[in-house]
């Protein structure tokens, strides 16, 4: 019955074989990238993908790798589709010669699939503000980092600066605060925090979801525009993102009360609506903007070789700039597992140390070509989600350019706090984690 | 030459009425058996089980099932990803409020779930029939999902609707979970699709089954010759439904090991599994599995050939890999428009007559 199965998987693997036997002679880092530049996503996967690759062939061109040792990047095509990343993950992460030494999802449906392989494979995930929020427990989830701060810090953050522009948190009370996301476990991320401070602030939240892609939002705009809230976060990715802004521009919300995560805050997002946009704000953990000698380093040792994997002229857009940050903490990392193992050979196991003990100082930043570029980052054994300093970003249309807007604001702690404690206590209770002592 | 039934005498009604009449397809159904049992074990590792043999097997099971309702009791059904959600989430309540229940119950128990739920949007089929039940069958799809995205308790109120399938052993031997190896989830899954592979077609081949194919011929004809059309379709769903149930619960707790009712069970899901049946063939149990094995194995074997094979892009060759699938598809249907499985029953024919054709 299953003959053609069995000549189906026997021409695979004579196709496979040869290829992952044909390994290099000499010793390199091995960083596969599962990209989205296809589907309803790519436009937000795109730049991102382009930031974190150029960023790695910089790398190669100038440095010859990290600490000498040249860095072999292996992409693979995810479409946004947790199927199709989890074939990725496991076609990837045995690729010779050191073995993927961590993995940067950029989808939370994969990450949640990696979540529990990564302990036994012993290969770190990085699910660099994004994932599972509670993550950020390092007692209970060892192998997955997801500083510099979580959807929580930025629900907390972003109810501050309401606070801010109303007069005081204790302006708040009888507030509507509406919830515009993305039907999935992404979007549903701050739910529970915003539910939490709207309980000790008084606000009244209006949660209204958006199926998968996010291209129909009629009826959840048309219930905006009965509702008026006075104020409307949005957690979406991809297309949603300028549909809801479209959308938003039709019913004629005010932009500058309309907050997106930092997913949902680059030049594709709003250039769609033109004009209409001008003044929407999102969340933002880095600046935007290509003025910073590291893009002059991109630019003379990749572009000008005709190495970039996008076009010049997109160097420097929010989501580029995100690649660009994911990769440099990302090699940080590596450079600190070299230094604290004393090798250069590192795999993944190692990295995961060095991803624990990484310590990106503002010196070390302008060091690095990005002075100024965000902010300094600790991790530690017991907390993996860093500082969690989030700031926000506007849109000027006429000059379309994001710039930071105010300062970085400090998550509300004793809010996240409990939550993480709480959720992470669940997932180690579920699935038989005894935390580990960070002493 | 080799494939003949010369000299092949059969004194009984019973040998005559074989699922293999001809002793080789025995030989070669039993060989095919045998080396999924106990060669691809000993071979198979983390990708050709995560990426290859479960989702093959998952999606075979659930084609199965389709089929069932739609090839064999013609009743177009689009709410093949929502059934499977049904059989994933039963599998999941059960799993976390009975912790020791062995698995094989919790799938079974999963697919009476579903085949209940089935039953229940069979209903509109006894009053309207082609595209009207396509669509009642989607408003399935629909529902169920949201269901499952609305109500907390099937996600034991997981804050982000995502649910885990906890670890499970079976025997002794760990199949769900992290670290359970790939030969025991294979064979875990293996040993059920081979199993119900064979309850299938036996009942097709049976009372129920004929009743049900005399439906689809042609409904009126089939109540005149004394078929219940209530008994026959109600039935058709309920086996097909529980089918399908036990294939969302391996593809959930087996497979995927984690999922979310949106992305995991969308609508994508049921045209994946309506484009396998009629690739594969409509109203065949040998179709559902080649034509799981044709939309599971040639994404992937594109892919590498392109990316590994000829150094394409990533981007290029996933771009020409959706092209192709789609050229495929329609290649296979012009030459064949009853899918592979009938292009090996000629195959066959024709080896029969060979080396001497007409």
């Amino acid at each position: 019955m299953k003959l053609t199965t069995l000549a189906k998987t026997v021409a695979a693997a004579a196709i496979a074989m040869p290829l992952m036997t044909a390994a290099a002679s000499a010793y390199e880092l091995v960083i596969p990238t599962l990209d989205y530049r296809t589907g309803a996503y790519a436009p937000n996967g795109i730049p991102f993908a382009n930031g974190f690759t150029d960023y790695l062939t910089l790398l190669n061109n100038r440095d010859g790798g990290i600490n000498g040792v040249m860095i072999k990047h292996v992409a693979c095509e995810t479409a946004y589709n947790t199927k199709q990343g989890v074939e990725c993950y496991e076609n990837t992460k045995n690729t010779e010669p050191s073995g993927a030494l961590v993995y940067q999802p950029l989808s939370t449906g994969i990450t949640y699939q990696l979540i529990p392989k990564s302990a036994v494979d012993k290969i770190p995930v990085f699910s660099m503000g994004y994932g599972r929020t509670s993550a950020a427990n390092g007692t209970v989830f060892p192998w997955i980092f997801n500083f510099p701060a979580t959807y929580w810090d930025q629900a907390t953050v972003f109810v501050q600066y309401i606070g801010d522009k109303e007069g005081g948190m204790d302006k708040l009370k009888g507030k509507k605060i509406a919830l515009v996301y993305h039907n999935s476990a992404y979007g549903k991320e701050p739910i529970r925090t915003l539910q939490k401070m709207s309980a000790k602030y008084g606000f009244s939240l209006l949660l209204l979801p958006v199926d998968h892609p996010g291209q129909e939002q009629k009826a959840t705009w048309l219930q905006i525009r009965r509702e008026r809230p006075d104020w409307t976060l949005m957690w979406g990715w991809g297309v949603m993102n300028q549909v809801a802004i479209k959308e938003a521009a039709s019913i004629r919300y005010p932009m500058d009360h309309f907050i997106g995560v930092w997913w949902s805050g680059s030049e594709n997002d709003v250039e769609p609506a033109g004009m209409a946009a001008n003044g929407y704000l999102s969340g933002a953990f880095h600046a935007p903007g290509d003025k910073f000698p590291l893009h002059d380093e991109i630019k003379k040792y990749v572009y000008d070789k005709n190495q970039g994997t996008g076009e010049r002229e997109r160097i420097g857009e929010v989501l580029y700039n995100r690649g660009l940050v994911a990769a440099v903490w990302t090699v940080e990392a590596i450079r600190k597992a070299m230094e604290i193992h004393g090798t250069k050979e590192v795999r993944g196991e190692q990295v995961r140390d060095g991803f624990e003990a990484l310590d990106v100082s503002e010196a070390r930043l302008k060091e690095l070509g990005l002075p100024g570029f965000t902010y300094a980052v600790k991790i530690t054994c017991a907390n993996h989600q860093g500082p969690g300093k989030v700031a926000l970003q506007q849109w000027n249309a006429k000059a379309k350019q994001w710039k930071i807007v105010t300062k970085f604001y400090e998550p509300l702690s004793d809010i996240t706090g409990p939550l993480i404690a709480e959720d992470s206590a669940q997932y180690a209770k579920e699935n038989g984690i005894t935390p580990r002592s960070c002493n | 030459m080799l494939y003949r039934e010369t000299g092949q005498f059969k004194p009984t009604y019973q040998a005559d009425q074989a699922i293999f009449p001809i002793a080789q397809d025995r030989w070669f159904i039993t060989a095919v058996l045998a080396v999924a049992f106990l060669v691809v074990p000993l071979l198979i590792d983390d990708y050709w089980a995560n990426a290859i043999f479960l989702p093959f097997l998952a999606y075979a099971l659930a084609a199965i099932g389709l089929n069932i309702l739609t090839g064999y009791c013609g009743q177009v059904s689009l709410g093949t990803g929502g059934f499977m959600a049904v059989g994933a989430f039963s599998a999941f309540k059960l799993m976390t409020a009975f912790p020791d229940l062995n698995f094989i119950i919790v799938v079974i128990l999963a697919g009476g779930v579903t085949a209940l739920v089935g039953v229940l949007f069979g209903l509109p089929s006894l009053r309207i029939k082609g595209f009207y039940l396509a669509v009642a069958t989607l408003a399935a799809q629909f529902f169920l999902v949201w269901l499952f995205n609305k109500v907390g308790w099937f996600i034991n109120y997981n804050a982000t609707g995502q649910v885990t399938a906890p670890p499970v052993e079976f025997f002794g031997v760990l199949i769900i979970g992290p670290e359970a190896t790939p030969p025991a989830r294979y064979l875990f899954c293996l040993a059920f699709v081979a199993v119900f592979a064979l309850a299938a077609k036996n009942i097709v081949r049976g009372r129920i089954g004929r009743s049900w194919m005399a439906i689809r011929d042609m409904d009126i004809a089939a109540e005149l010759i004394g078929i219940r059309p209530l008994e026959a379709k109600l039935s058709a769903f309920a086996v097909s439904s529980f089918y399908v149930g036990m294939a969302g619960a391996l593809y959930f707790a087996v497979w995927l090991g984690a999922a979310e009712p949106g992305e995991a069970f969308g609508i994508e899901q049921s045209f994946f599994v309506l484009f396998i049946i009629i690739v594969g063939g409509l109203g065949s149990i040998l179709g559902s599995f080649l034509g799981a094995a044709f939309m599971v194995l040639m994404p992937i074997l594109l892919k590498n050939f392109m990316v590994n094979g000829i150094g394409v892009e990533v981007v290029t060759a996933k771009h020409v890999e959706i092209t192709t699938m789609g050229i495929l598809i329609v290649f296979f249907l012009i030459v064949e428009p009853h899918g592979l499985a009938r292009l090996w029953q000629i195959t066959k024919e024709k080896l029969r007559l060979w080396p001497f054709p007409h």
